[in-house]
C-alpha cells in the first residue's frame, strides 16, 4: 500500500545515502587492504560517472516525465569541455583537486548551456518531441566534436573546426585532435571525488524533488493542464528540470574524462545515451537507489566478469528490458511476487480473499 | 430580459428579477463577459455569452450536455484563446494572458474529468496549489536555508487549515490517486481555493456522488464562499444543488445563452424547459 508515502520518501532518502557512503567505505577498506584487482580498481571512476549520468537522467525521465534519448550528447560536451579546461590548467600551478573541480564546473556549465539551447524550444511542446531532439542534439553532438580541433600555445587557447591546421606555432601542443579526441588526460578524478559528486547530485535532487520547485516539476508531469491553472509556469519549470540534468551529465562526462587516458567522440554515442536510459528504467522510474544499484551492476559486470558477452550488451540490455516491461505490466506476475515477499498488509488481504 | 450595467465603479439600481444579489450591488463584480464567443472550425462553440457575477455570487451554469458549459470555463481560463469579446475580471481586461496569469489574477478551477497530481500525497496536491502564495526559490530549497522551513512549515499549516474545510487533514500523506472518488472531487477544490482565487470555477462538483454527500457539499460551497468571500461559478446536472444554492443561472443550448435569472425564472421558463425536455415538454 502505497499510501502514507511522505514518512516513505523521507527513509528512502536516508537509506540511499547509508548506501553510498557504506559502499564508499568497504570500497577504500578494500582497496585499502590491497585487495582490489588493479583492473577492477580503473573501473570505479567510471562507474561513479555512469552513476551521476543515471541520477541526472533519471531527474529528466523518473521526476519531469520526459523522455530523453540524447543525455551522451551533454556527457560529451562536459568531457571534452572539462578535459580541455583540466589540461589547459595543467601548467597553472593548481593542485590536481583544483583542477578537477573546475573541470568538472566547467563541464557542467557548458553542458547546461547545451541544455538551455535544446531546451527552450522544445519544452514548450507537449509530447515526444523532446525525445526526438535529443536523439538529433547527442549525434550533432558527436559529429561536431569529431571535427573539432582545440590546441593550446602560450598566447592561449586556439580553436578550429573541420581544419586541423590551428596555428600552434612553437611551443604549442593538441589538445583536442579531431576524430582521434582528447589523449594524454592526466587521471586526477579520484574514486572520493567521484562518490562525493555522487553524494552532491543526491542531495540536488532529493532536496529539489521536496521542495516547492520538485512539486512544480511532478505536477508538470502528473498532469500538465491542472498544474497550469494553478498557476505554475510549465515551460519554466521543465527547463529548470532538464538544465539541471544536462549540468550533471555535464559534470559526469568531466569525471569520466578525467579517469581515462584517451577519450574520443564515438565514446558518448547512442548506444551510451540508451545504456544510460537503461539504467534507469531497470532501476526504476524516480528511483534514485535503484539507478545507483542499476548502474553499478550493469556497469561492471560486463566489464569485468561477463567480458566474454559484452559484444552481446546490447543485445542483452533490450531483452531485458522487454522483460521487465512484461513482468511489471503483467498482473498475474505482480501477485506472484506479492505472494513470494513477506508482505504486512496486502498480502495478509488477498490471503484472505484467497480462501 | 434587460442587461445588468456596471456604470463609473457603480452598479446602477437593478430590476427584480437581476441574478446579482443585493448585497453584491455596492462592488465591483468579479466577472464581466461580454460578447465572448470561440468557433472551432465552422463550428460556433460558444457565442455572444453575456455573463457578469458578483463578488460573492454563487452563480449556475447549466444546460444540456455538449451546450458549452466546460468551453465558457476553459474560455475563462484561457485554455483556447475565445474568438470574440470580452472578458473583464476585477475590470481588469484578460486579452492575451495564460492560464498561469489568468490564475493569478484570481480565478481557479476544478475539472469535469479530475485532474489531480496523482502520484503525489493530498498534502503536497495542496501545497501545489499554494506554489504562488509561499514562495522561495529553487537554490533556497536545494540548500535547505533558513527561507525553505519557514516557507514550508507556512505551506504545512496553510495545507491543514484548507485541508480541514473538507475535514480531510487525517489523509494528508495519502496518495491522491487512492482516494475515494468523493475526497477527490473534494482535494481539487481545496487546490484551486489554495491559489487564493476571488472566483472559484466548479465544474460538475457533485458528479458521482451520492444524494448525501451533494447536501454536504452544498453547505461546505455556500461555507467557503462566506469564509473566503470569493465568487462561485459552477457547472451541474444536479438540479437540487443548483436550485439549493445558486443566485443566478444562466441556461445554456447550443453556444448560446438561453435564459438567465434566479432559480424561480428559471424554472418557470417555458425555453428552458423546452431545451431540457424538448418541445412537447413545454406545452
Amino acid at each position: 500500500m502505497k499510501r502514507l508515502i511522505i514518512r516513505k520518501k523521507a527513509r528512502k532518502n536516508f537509506i540511499t545515502y547509508g548506501v553510498v557512503i557504506l559502499s564508499y567505505i568497504v570500497l577504500m577498506a578494500v582497496i585499502g587492504a590491497g585487495s582490489m584487482p588493479s583492473a577492477l580498481q580503473g573501473l570505479l571512476v567510471p562507474m561513479c560517472a555512469y552513476i551521476v549520468a543515471a541520477l541526472s537522467l533519471n531527474l529528466t525521465v523518473g521526476v519531469l516525465g520526459e523522455l530523453s534519448l540524447g543525455h551522451a550528447g551533454f556527457m560529451s560536451v562536459g568531457a571534452f569541455s572539462g578535459a580541455t579546461a583540466a589540461m589547459a590548467l595543467a601548467d597553472s600551478g593548481l593542485p590536481s583537486w583544483g583542477r578537477m573541480i573546475l573541470a568538472l564546473i566547467v563541464g557542467a556549465v557548458l553542458a547546461a548551456a547545451a541544455g538551455v539551447i535544446v531546451g527552450v524550444p522544445v519544452l514548450r511542446l507537449q509530447g515526444d518531441y523532446l525525445a526526438i531532439v535529443t536523439l538529433a542534439f547527442g549525434e550533432i553532438i558527436k559529429t561536431v566534436v569529431t571535427n573539432l580541433y582545440i590546441g593550446k600555445n602560450p598566447s592561449g587557447l586556439r580553436f578550429g573546426f573541420l581544419n586541423p591546421d590551428i596555428g600552434l606555432g612553437k611551443g604549442g601542443m593538441m589538445l583536442v585532435n579531431g576524430p582521434n579526441g582528447i589523449s594524454g588526460i592526466q587521471k586526477i578524478s579520484t574514486l572520493t571525488s567521484g562518490f562525493v559528486i555522487i553524494i552532491i547530485c543526491l542531495i540536488i535532487i532529493f532536496n529539489l524533488v521536496d521542495s516547492r520547485t520538485g512539486r512544480a516539476i511532478m505536477a508538470l508531469r502528473d498532469n500538465r493542464i491542472a498544474a497550469e491553472s494553478v498557476g505554475i509556469n510549465a515551460t519554466k519549470y521543465k527547463l529548470m528540470a532538464f538544465v539541471i540534468s544536462a549540468a550533471m551529465a555535464g559534470a559526469a562526462g568531466a569525471l569520466y574524462a578525467l579517469s581515462q587516458n584517451t577519450v574520443t567522440a564515438n565514446k558518448f554515442d547512442f548506444n551510451t545515451s540508451i545504456l544510460i536510459l537503461v539504467f534507469v528504467v531497470l532501476g526504476g522510474l524516480g528511483n534514485m537507489l535503484g539507478s545507483i544499484v542499476a548502474a553499478t551492476v550493469l556497469y561492471i559486470l560486463p566489464e569485468t566478469w561477463l567480458r566474454q558477452f559484452s559484444d552481446y550488451r546490447m543485445l542483452i540490455y533490450a531483452v531485458v528490458l522487454i522483460l521487465m516491461m512484461l513482468v511489471t505490466n503483467s498482473q498475474k506476475v505482480r501477485t506472484l511476487i506479492g505472494k513470494l515477499l513477506p508482505r504486512k498488509k496486502a498480502s495478509g488481504k488477498e490471503g484472505a480473499a484467497d480462501a | 430580459m434587460p442587461e445588468l450595467k456596471f456604470e463609473k465603479g457603480k452598479m446602477v439600481p437593478v430590476p427584480s428579477h437581476s441574478i446579482i444579489p443585493e448585497r453584491d450591488l455596492g462592488h465591483a463584480p468579479v466577472l464581466e463577459c461580454s460578447h465572448l464567443g470561440v468557433d472551432f472550425g465552422g463550428l460556433r462553440a460558444v457565442n455572444d455569452f453575456n455573463f457578469t457575477i458578483g463578488k460573492t455570487e454563487i452563480a449556475g451554469l447549466i444546460g444540456p450536455n455538449g451546450a458549452g458549459k466546460t468551453t465558457v470555463f476553459n474560455l475563462l481560463t484561457k485554455v483556447y484563446t475565445p474568438t470574440r469579446g470580452t472578458i473583464l475580471l476585477n475590470g481588469m481586461d484578460t486579452h492575451g494572458k495564460t492560464t498561469v496569469q489568468i490564475n493569478k489574477m484570481g480565478i481557479a478551477r476544478t475539472f469535469q474529468n479530475i485532474r489531480l497530481f496523482s502520484n503525489l500525497s493530498v498534502e503536497d496536491n495542496v501545497k501545489i496549489g499554494l506554489h504562488n502564495q509561499k514562495k522561495y526559490s529553487a537554490i533556497e530549497g536545494v540548500l535547505r536555508l533558513p527561507s525553505y522551513w519557514k516557507k514550508e512549515k507556512e505551506a504545512h499549516e496553510r495545507a491543514m487549515e484548507l485541508l480541514s474545510i473538507f475535514n480531510m487533514e487525517y489523509m494528508a500523506n495519502w496518495r491522491a490517486g487512492n482516494l475515494p472518488y468523493g475526497a477527490q472531487r473534494r482535494l481539487e477544490i481545496v487546490r484551486a481555493l489554495a491559489t487564493d482565487p476571488c472566483l472559484l470555477l466548479l465544474d460538475e462538483p457533485a458528479a458521482g456522488m451520492n444524494p448525501a454527500e451533494t447536501a454536504e457539499l452544498m453547505e461546505n460551497i455556500v461555507k467557503i464562499r462566506d469564509k473566503f468571500q470569493i465568487a462561485v461559478l459552477l457547472i451541474e446536472h444536479d438540479m437540487k444543488l443548483v436550485m439549493g444554492i445558486c443566485e443566478g443561472i444562466c441556461v445554456l443550448n447550443f453556444g448560446e445563452v438561453i435564459a438567465k435569472g434566479t432559480a424561480e425564472d428559471i424554472r418557470s421558463n417555458p425555453t428552458v424547459i423546452e431545451a431540457y425536455l424538448g418541445k412537447r415538454g413545454a406545452e
